[in-house]
């Protein structure tokens, strides 16, 4: 598995609560393996995504963005997705005059039931970050590759307060 | 503020990939984090215990439990958190288990992962407000969408509990599939002996309001105070006045109307009541087979109807009804076998359904009861049944089971013997799939006590020969060919959802699957529940099921509508928008986007703000991204909460 085997990279998803966590849920359930780069960011709706947030992400040196919410029609707000699906294209057309790859994010739908649909989105859009590899800002700012667990004291006492 | 963190190993479905230890010793170092621990089962007794006993002993002013989906014990913990004293919206959540463990094997990339979740988690937290939420009056009348034997038996097991219900059915009367079929698996006994009287409690019960021939055009509103609009279909016969004389069906000149009771095994009039135990037993004009409209003239009906019910002039009305919770019991259509061309492609006359079958087997059915071909009217001597026609089929898109089949084929070949002793019925099948109380003996005497041969294996072609049938196919426990000369082939039929049930899933804001069946909220453990709050399932809408397990769900949802009544009052959900007013310039942007009418422009101190009325709004959040100023924010998911989690993630 190409994606797995190199180095992690950092995805941040926006998913609405209703169908595409839903769909993660359910491809969790069904034990879909899937790249592990992805973090999810759970919001009521797509509908709630302004495209800041996107922005903000990118600019703070997420290598990726994943936006998912319903199916056109299939809204548990009834209309939410279509205002998402508007403002992320527009937003889309506006990343390469703020000097983002547009590649680097993507709009999906993945209902509730869709298990496996998530785990083929997932997976392509982390392989299509890893092609295009670390976001340039990153490196521009002289980001280090540090999670939260290389900053961790080995061994000790956890629990104690 | 001080935060506690939980790490739940889930048994081993967490920490089985997840190093729960090192992720709550990482959690440590998050901001504000004073407490971090890790848990066998947080969800159980002793786990919410020892959430309570931190909260105590530590002071804790908000707590993070990184468990399961949020789906599916966020309110086990929000409750919890509320018995150690905090507001319960000082609760999150970080999905640990169907977000990592349960997707990714390497255990340093998901240790990695789910101390990130934490870290989210813990940047929300860190912004949360208590939230109280405000509590509602509760509309306390049900709508039951389709008149089978589910919705029947949710609407009289409602009504029966002093709710006042609404049923809509679309076609001119309800029973759905049960009112067609003769005789009911596994006991044998007359199919409208049992669901008639049902059906007529239906039509004399105080509290139910039946429109039939009707269908839900629109559903607005929120648990508790739905508001429906319903479509009452022009049926041109005006139903205070008929009787259900069927003095019209007599004289009807245009017998050549689709008779869907009977599934076109015969004609209809043009004026119709589709069977006899009717409920409305009211006749319906087909204006696609009606001479007063197709050429203008006519009227015979008009003249000779005793009442004077007819009215060609009628049109469709639209009527609204208040509600406070709905039951979906559409139930399900039969496949269509005309996509399998191996078996003729619905061309060859006696190759027919399984439901077209029933119809010739009761006793008020097109034949009478007797069992004649279509293409002849002679009596079958062998009859060969298929199973698995549009069910367990991947090439067809049906690749699931339909349940029932195996069951009522079985039933059928007994039935043969029972009207055709001199007979002999064949029986191609997959497996035999008989689970339910007698069921799997039910099988075996088909076999044993009325002599049908089970084959098993698939047909691959039937050709007409001579008037009969040829049907070839393999005996793959013999492992060899066989070929049967029928006289008539029966199509086990799959079932598929209910036309228009995603339309209809649609108006009600509840998912469905890729198959049109309507999604439960928890396979095991909601199963009557959809996501929506309100709105429950019954039947075969959910997915293909027999009439006892329809019948459990119908009464299941009924006691769930219950429940929800049996409160005084509702209480709203908080996590709905706000208006900060000092930054509103009342431009209305947030007005006109609210997909529910759930904002308003008021006049506060002689400036123009908008409010948000909150029993209506949905908390949706779409207002806060359309605001142009920021002055609108949705409770739970503000700007800064989101952007605190964007920027965890970002940090590394
Ligand atoms: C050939 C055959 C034989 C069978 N034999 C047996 C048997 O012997 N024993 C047994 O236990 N089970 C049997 N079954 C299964 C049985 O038919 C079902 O379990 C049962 O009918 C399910 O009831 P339901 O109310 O869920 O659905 P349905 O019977 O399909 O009723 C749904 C109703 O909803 C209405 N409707 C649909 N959409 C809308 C809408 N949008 N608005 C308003 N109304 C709508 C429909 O018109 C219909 O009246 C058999 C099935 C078949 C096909
Ligand atoms: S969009 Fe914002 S500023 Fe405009 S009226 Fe609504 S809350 Fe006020
Ligand atoms: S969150 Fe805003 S847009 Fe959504 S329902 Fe409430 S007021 Fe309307």
């Amino acid at each position: 598995m190409p994606v797995l085997a190199g180095r992690e990279l950092r995805i941040v998803g926006f998913l609405c609560n209703w169908c595409s966590y839903g769909g993660a849920d359910t491809a969790g359930v069904g034990r879909f393996t899937q790249p592990t780069d992805l973090r999810i960011i759970r919001v009521p709706c797509s509908g709630r995504i302004d495209p800041l947030f996107v922005v903000k992400a990118l600019l703070g040196g997420a290598d990726g963005v994943l936006v998912s919410g319903c199916h056109p029609r299939d809204c548990h707000y009834a209309s939410g997705n279509f205002y998402a699906r508007r403002r992320l294209e527009v937003l889309k057309g506006m990343l390469p005059i703020l000097g983002l790859e547009p590649g680097r994010f993507e709009y999906t739908w993945v209902s509730a039931s869709e298990g496996q649909r998530w785990q083929h989105v997932v997976t392509s859009f982390t392989e299509q970050i890893h092609t295009l590899g670390p976001s340039p800002i990153k490196t521009a700012f002289g980001l280090g590759m540090t999670t939260a667990m290389s900053a961790m004291p080995e061994g000790g006492k956890h629990a104690a307060a | 503020m001080k935060i506690g963190v939980f790490v739940c190993h889930c048994g081993s479905n967490i920490e089985g990939t997840v190093d729960t230890a090192a992720v709550a010793r990482a959690s440590m170092l998050f901001p504000e984090v004073s407490h971090a621990e890790d848990v066998m089962y947080s969800c159980s007794e002793p786990g919410q215990e020892a959430i309570i006993d931190a909260v105590r002993t530590h002071g804790l002013d908000g707590v993070v439990v990184a468990s399961c989906t949020p789906r599916m014990h966020e309110p086990t913990f929000r409750r919890a958190v509320e018995r150690a004293g905090l507001n319960r919206y000082m609760l999150e959540m970080a999905n640990i288990r169907e977000h990592v463990s349960w997707i990714g094997k390497d255990r340093t990339a998901n240790t990695n992962k789910a101390a990130d979740l934490v870290r989210i988690a813990v940047e929300k937290l860190r912004r949360n407000r208590p939230l109280t939420p405000k509590s509602f009056d509760i509309t306390r009348r049900v709508l039951v969408i389709g008149g089978g034997v589910a919705g029947i038996q949710a609407a009289l097991d409602c009504a029966d509990g002093g709710m006042e219900v609404v049923l809509v059915e679309r076609t001119s009367s309800i029973g759905g599939k049960m009112a067609k079929l003769d005789k009911t698996f596994p006991t044998v006994d007359c199919s409208s002996c049992i669901l008639g009287p049902k059906m007529v409690d239906v039509a004399q019960h105080p509290n139910i309001t039946l429109y039939a021939y009707a269908e839900v055009e629109e559903v607005a509103g929120y648990v508790g105070n739905f508001n429906v609009k319903i479509r009452k279909k022009a049926s041109y016969v005006d139903w205070v006045k008929c009787t259900g004389c069927g003095a019209c069906m007599e004289k009807c000149p245009s017998k050549k109307s689709l008779d869907r009771f009977n599934e076109s095994l015969g004609g209809a009039p043009a004026i119709n009541i589709p069977f006899p135990q009717a409920i409305p037993k009211k006749a319906v004009i087909d204006a696609g087979y009606c001479r007063q409209f197709i050429k203008g003239k006519c009227g015979v009906c008009a003249k000779i109807c005793p009442t004077g019910a007819i009215d060609y002039k009628m049109q469709d009305e639209v009527v609204e009804e208040k509600v406070g919770a709905i039951v979906a019991a559409t139930g399900f259509d039969l496949f269509d076998h005309s996509k399998y061309g191996e078996y003729g492609g619905g061309r060859y006359p006696d190759v027919i359904t399984a439901l077209q079958y029933e119809r010739l087997l009761s006793a008020s059915g097109p034949t009478g009861g007797h069992v004649k071909r279509p293409s002849d009217g002679k009596e079958p001597k062998t009859v060969v049944f298929i199973q698995c026609v549009g069910s367990r089929d991947k090439s067809v898109d049906r690749p699931y089971c339909s349940g029932f089949c195996c069951m009522y084929t079985a039933k059928q070949a007994i039935l043969t013997k029972d009207h055709i002793p001199d007979s002999q019925s064949y029986v191609f099948y997959m497996d035999i799939r008989a689970p339910g109380k007698m069921y799997d003996e039910f099988t075996r005497r088909a076999m044993e006590e009325y002599g049908a041969r089970y084959v098993r294996g698939r047909v691959s072609m039937i050709v007409p020969q001579n008037g009969k049938y040829l049907v070839r196919g393999a005996d793959t426990l013999m492992g060899s060919q066989l070929e049967v000369e029928a006289d008539l082939v029966v199509l086990a039929v799959g079932a598929e959802a209910a036309v228009g049930s995603p339309q209809l899933a649609e108006k009600l804001r509840i998912s469905y699957d890729k198959y049109g069946y309507f999604m439960e909220s928890h396979p095991k453990l909601r199963p009557v529940e959809t996501n929506t709050a309100g709105v429950y399932l019954a039947g075969c809408a959910q997915g293909p099921k027999d009439i006892p397990s329809s019948v459990a769900q119908g009464s299941a949802s009924a006691a769930k509508v219950l429940g929800l009544f049996s409160k005084q009052k509702l209480e709203s959900d908080p996590q709905i928008s706000q208006v900060n007013l000092q930054r509103c310039v009342g431009c209305g942007k947030c007005e006109t986007t609210c997909p529910f009418g759930a904002i308003h422009m008021i006049d506060f101190r002689g400036q123009e703000k908008a409010e948000v009325i909150e029993t209506v709004c949905q908390g949706c959040g779409i207002c806060a991204v359309t605001c142009p100023q920021g002055a609108i924010q949705l409770e739970h998911f503000t700007d800064n909460q989101i952007l605190a989690e964007v920027e965890a993630l970002c940090q590394f």
